[in-house]
């Protein structure tokens, strides 16, 4: 088919994907959003299939097909609480097809390269494409197969170590080999050499080379990360992912593949930026790991942690009014999410008014809460965020803080030595009475001792989330 | 009573008689199968039941001679002598939680009387019940009271004994002499530090509480209106206006108490900080206009008011006299350790009320926040405003005061019991004990040093937001906008010339892709700034999904001539095909859950 349709169709395809991501504004066309991006998937796919340089459709059906029964499968299957995962694990997926791209477009240039002009005339498709690039051409073709390589390769390791850290696989805390950063800084600085060394030669060992080096550096980087920073890593992730992306069009010559890229790059980058900001952090010190450092003792913390049983929560929130609920991941862990749905059913039921107070990091996710109480039907109208219901504290009656630690650490404001001091929190101590639903005495994420669980009208209600809350449903009349 | 095997028995006959008669307690099952064994089972037959007993005593010694013998200490409850003090120091209920720890409890007759616990509740909890002070002071290692000791009661404490009691040692200088002379401790209730830990003994705040609560009820009986406002067939009533000074946990009980009535309620303090706990109890707070500057730190004097400053205080008796004529009813609570309690409400702010209205001053024993107050008397002012000046307002309670500091009572003496085995262990460590300590082993023990930690958090004043007028605003907004403006030209400049740049070295193919680049990126930030936050995750795997567009790639190369860039554009498209399909799925499933209610 001509060249012009193709492009057309690229067209196309672009304006719907805008669509679906700038649908995503609201809940409602969010659902519309969706289609759009399939059919311009749909619409991108049929017709570079059609258009001019694909070949071999029997292999590519075959392999899209299968692909695509796979990922069907794996999306039916799998439960909200483990969606972090399952968007690392397909990341990993986008950033391993980039690196074999970008080898595959060096062996044609290597190919192409031994041919002789009668040769390079008989080609079609992608190697025509590159036998027809001048001398400057072709470096640049090689800077950007270069970099499509590394940064697919640095996405493939950096998500399989995040989702191994997310499905609890590998240990969450943040881990460095000894040298810390200065292996990342020599890793990028052999890359930096081979890339140098690469566009002399074009040798097929610098490229091997940085390969390495980058698959490295991206499961060093994210083991260095803790477990409290996953929302942040994985969005970046997510960029990384539409970065190479980009990088491979661009040494593809194809627009559509840039456009989308760019997209799915800097929207990634946004997502990160806006949590970074949420954790009042600065965006590199969440990528080089672990909290920033602590200028002084932490405030000690005094008093002691009382607990109360599930009577006393029920007598209370019989009591109660209004009534806020903090989710954060020890719900998911617990997969509580149906017994707050069902205990929220309760108490609006009998006339309270029940929100939710969701801190943009709480859970593994950007947003992981609003899908987990939205897939335990929770209404999403009385989901608020942070800057919502901040101020609503203090005239609430009764606080519920069901598995969240550093995202209600009054120390954030009190104690300017802490770790996370300056960190906008949900300011739950200043309800009348705060419950908190808590495994055991341990410490959150970040491990910083939390003053919330030690204030006067804080009760400690240990136990696995879920279970609490059955044996608290009963109570509520 | 015990009760085995499905018979009841009353031992507590046999068991005072008993000697050596050093309480012998509940027995156990085995204790009472044997007891039944050898005294018959329905024969209450006295002789054989005491040897039984005696025999149940004698084993127990052999099992834990310690704990029967020597170490168990005896907790003496002493009627109270201050006259009109009706509280007791401990209940039958404390008295059982008491034996809990291990200690054995003995009180005076009557000691519980006027606060509802007869003798009879007290030896059914297990307290023995001796008849005079003298037994128990006599019987007794450790002395519980409510008020401090009379100069009699103190001289009676024996070398070693342990009184815990209200004391005021700082205005008690001489009863501490004597205490110290005669060797015994003293553990003062009104010095447990104010920190979280001890507060579940800080006696002073329940009976705060209490007065709070009752200084409303008093009030009341001598309001002749209704506190809440009403509309009924026969008139208008208009709501009572409460005005409370002073919110410590008196003021703060008085608030909450009187906004339940229904009244409206304004209050004062001099540590602005307490604004919040106001307004959270439902009262207005009554702000006073000045420079930040007079600001007394509240927090710097461990959470207790103090004195304020000459500007201040004018300005504060200013705006009273401007509220007096509206309140009705006047709770005052205002007191700053160590001192008179200042005087707040003048005369002439009494003059200015209305006939009926009511003054309860809190403060009278100290003399009182009200120019007119009489301690421990009701007076009514010439213009028919009812000053009440009661002291013992706890007292008036005495049934849920009692309650409450005999709890404060049994938890100060079960930190003195750390392992709960019935040993007293007066650990001076411990931050709490150390505070409440006024006097042990011959030596007075106070002012105790500072407590390690600091009573509460410092919390500075909020800085209230100026109100901006309409032309600072302008100004604001006119400079926000410039420093946006400048931002964004700058930013615009530097991109614009790193891209002409780009465009002076790289070749005409590659810009019309970078322009393509550039784009994007700009469309991308536009559009994904507008995505709602809950909607992050659905966002990141529509995202996830589109970024599989890399699929093209594939697809281009997968037609090579060559093998392996087949082998490896089968393999990408394969796995690109998975995200493909399982990105937009699972955003499917995501967003069809979001539903509103």
């Amino acid at each position: 088919m001509e060249y012009g349709f193709t492009t057309a169709a690229y067209v196309v395809a672009a304006v719907l994907f805008i669509q679906s991501l700038g649908g995503l504004s609201g809940q409602e066309s969010a659902k519309r959003a969706v289609w759009y991006g399939i059919v311009g998937m749909a619409l991108a796919v049929a017709a570079t299939l059609y258009g001019p340089g694909a070949s071999n459709w029997l292999i590519s059906l075959v392999m899209i097909s299968a692909g695509g029964a796979i990922g069907w499968v794996v999306a039916q299957r799998v439960q909200m609480t483990e969606m972090p995962q399952l968007v690392a694990a397909m990341h990993s997926l986008v950033g391993l097809a980039a690196v074999f791209i970008g080898y595959n477009t060096h062996i044609e240039m290597v190919r192409v390269v031994g041919m002789d002009e009668a040769a390079r005339a008989a080609l079609n498709g992608f190697a025509a494409v590159i036998a027809h690039k001048s001398g400057v051409e072709v470096s640049i073709l090689r800077v950007e197969t270069f970099l499509g390589v590394f940064i697919g390769a640095v996405t493939f390791t950096g998500s399989v170590v995040a989702f191994g850290k997310l499905a609890g696989k590998v240990d969450g805390k943040a881990k460095k080999l000894p040298g810390g950063h200065l292996l990342n800084a020599t890793a990028a600085l052999v890359s930096l050499v081979l890339l140098v060394a690469y566009l002399q030669t074009g040798s097929t060992f610098a490229l091997l080379g940085m390969t390495v080096a980058a698959l490295f550096i991206g499961y060093h980087l994210i083991m260095g990360i803790g477990g409290a920073d996953m929302p942040v890593v994985v969005s970046m992730l997510n960029s990384y992912s539409g970065w190479a992306a980009a990088a491979i069009g661009f040494s593809l010559s194809n627009d559509l593949l840039i456009v989308v890229g760019a997209l799915v790059g800097s929207s990634g980058a946004i997502l990160s930026y806006i949590m970074c900001k949420a954790m009042n952090r600065s965006f590199i010190s969440v990528i080089l790991g672990g909290f920033g450092g602590t200028t002084g003792p932490a405030m000690e913390v005094t008093g002691e942690q009382v607990a109360i049983d599930a009577e006393g929560v029920a007598a209370a929130l019989n009591d109660a009014d209004s009534i806020i609920i903090i989710p954060g991941y020890g719900m998911a862990v617990a997969q509580a999410q149906q017994s707050v749905s069902e205990l929220t059913r309760k108490l609006r039921a009998a006339g309270k008014t029940v929100r939710f107070a969701i801190h943009p990091v709480a859970g593994r996710l950007p947003g992981h809460m609003n899908v987990l109480l939205a897939e335990a039907k929770v209404p999403y109208d009385i989901v608020m965020e942070m800057d919502e219901i901040n101020d609503d504290f203090p005239t609430t009656d009764v606080a519920i803080v069901i598995g969240s630690n550093d995202i209600v650490n009054p120390a954030a404001q009190e104690d300017p030595n802490s770790p996370i001091a300056g960190m906008p929190v949900l300011e739950c101590w200043k309800a009348k009475q705060v419950f908190v639903s808590k495994r055991g005495q341990g410490t959150g994420y970040s491990g910083i001792e939390n003053p919330l669980f030690y204030k006067e009208n804080t009760r400690m209600f240990y136990g696995d989330a879920k279970k609490s809350l059955d044996a608290l449903l009963p109570m509520i009349d | 009573m015990i009760f085995s095997g499905g018979k009841f028995v009353c031992l507590d006959g046999f068991a005072r008689n008993f000697r050596p008669k050093r309480g012998l307690g509940p027995l156990s099952s085995v204790e009472a199968d044997r007891f039944f064994a050898k005294s018959g089972n329905q024969a209450l037959n006295y002789r054989a039941a005491m040897l039984s007993l005696r025999g149940i005593w004698r084993s127990r010694l052999l099992l834990e001679p310690r704990k029967l013998r020597g170490n168990t200490v005896k907790i003496g409850a002493l009627s109270e002598i201050f006259a009109g003090e009706n509280r007791v120091a401990m209940t039958p209920d404390s008295g059982l939680q008491l034996m809990k720890l291990g200690h054995v409890c003995v009180i005076q007759a009557g000691a519980g009387a006027k606060a509802g616990f007869a003798d009879a509740l007290y030896a059914k909890a297990g307290v023995e019940v001796l008849a005079s002070a003298a037994e128990v002071i006599a019987a007794a290692d450790v002395l519980v009271k409510v008020r401090g000791p009379e100069v009699a009661e103190a001289q009676a404490l024996r070398e070693g004994q342990t009184l815990i009691s209200m004391f005021w040692p700082a205005q008690n200088p001489e009863l501490l002499e004597i205490v110290k002379a005669r060797g015994a401790t003293v553990v003062a209730m009104d010095m447990v530090p104010r920190i979280s830990r001890a507060q579940k003994m800080d006696a002073l705040s329940s009976m705060a509480n209490i007065a709070g609560y009752r200084a409303v009820i008093e009030a009341g009986s001598n309001f002749g209106r209704f506190f809440t406002g009403q509309v009924t067939a026969a008139g208008k009533v208009p709501p009572a206006k409460v005005l409370v000074v002073g919110a410590g946990v008196a003021g703060l009980a008085a608030i909450g108490t009187s906004v339940s009535l229904g009244a409206i309620v304004h209050a004062f303090d001099v540590r602005p900080e307490v604004a919040e706990q106001i307004e959270s109890m439902g009262a207005s707070f009554v702000y006073l206009e000045f420079d930040a500057s007079e600001l007394p730190d509240g927090a710097a004097t461990g959470g207790y008011a103090a004195p304020s400053s000459p500007a201040f205080a004018a300005k504060q008796l200013a705006k009273f006299r401007e509220l007096a004529p509206e309140m009705d009813i006047v709770i005052t609570t205002a007191l700053i350790p160590g001192r008179p309690a200042p005087k707040l409400w003048t005369a002439d702010m009494v003059a200015a009320m209305k006939p009926g209205s009511v003054v309860v001053d809190l403060a009278a024993e100290r003399g009182g926040n009200c120019d007119l107050t009489v301690m421990d008397q009701k007076i009514v002012s010439e213009n028919g405003v009812t000053i009440v000046g009661y002291t013992d307002f706890p007292s008036r309670m005495a049934a849920q005061a009692s309650t409450l500091y005999s709890n404060n009572i049994r938890h100060m003496l079960t930190d003195l019991t750390p392992k709960k085995d019935g040993v007293i262990d007066h650990n001076m460590g411990d931050d709490v004990i150390r505070g409440a300590t006024v006097a042990k082993d011959h030596e007075i023990t106070f002012p105790p040093p500072p407590p390690k930690i600091a009573a509460i958090a410092v919390q500075k004043p909020k800085e209230k937001v100026k109100e901006l007028t309409h032309d600072e605003k302008r100004a604001a907004e006119t400079a926000a906008f410039k420093t946006a403006t400048r931002n964004q030209v700058a930013m615009l400049v530097i991109g614009g010339g790193l891209i002409l740049l780009a465009g002076l070295y790289a070749p005409a193919a590659f810009m019309s892709h970078f322009i393509v680049f550039v784009l994007s990126v700009y469309v991308g930030v536009q559009v994904i700034w507008n995505v709602s936050h809950s909607l992050h995750t659905p966002l990141m795997a529509i995202t996830n999904a589109i970024s599989s567009i890399i699929i093209l790639g594939a697809l281009m190369q997968i037609g090579s001539g060559n093998w392996l860039v087949v082998i490896l554009g089968a393999l990408a498209v394969f796995m690109a095909g998975i995200n493909i399909f399982g990105g937009f799925m699972v955003t499917r499933r995501m967003l069809a859950m979001f539903q509103k209610s």
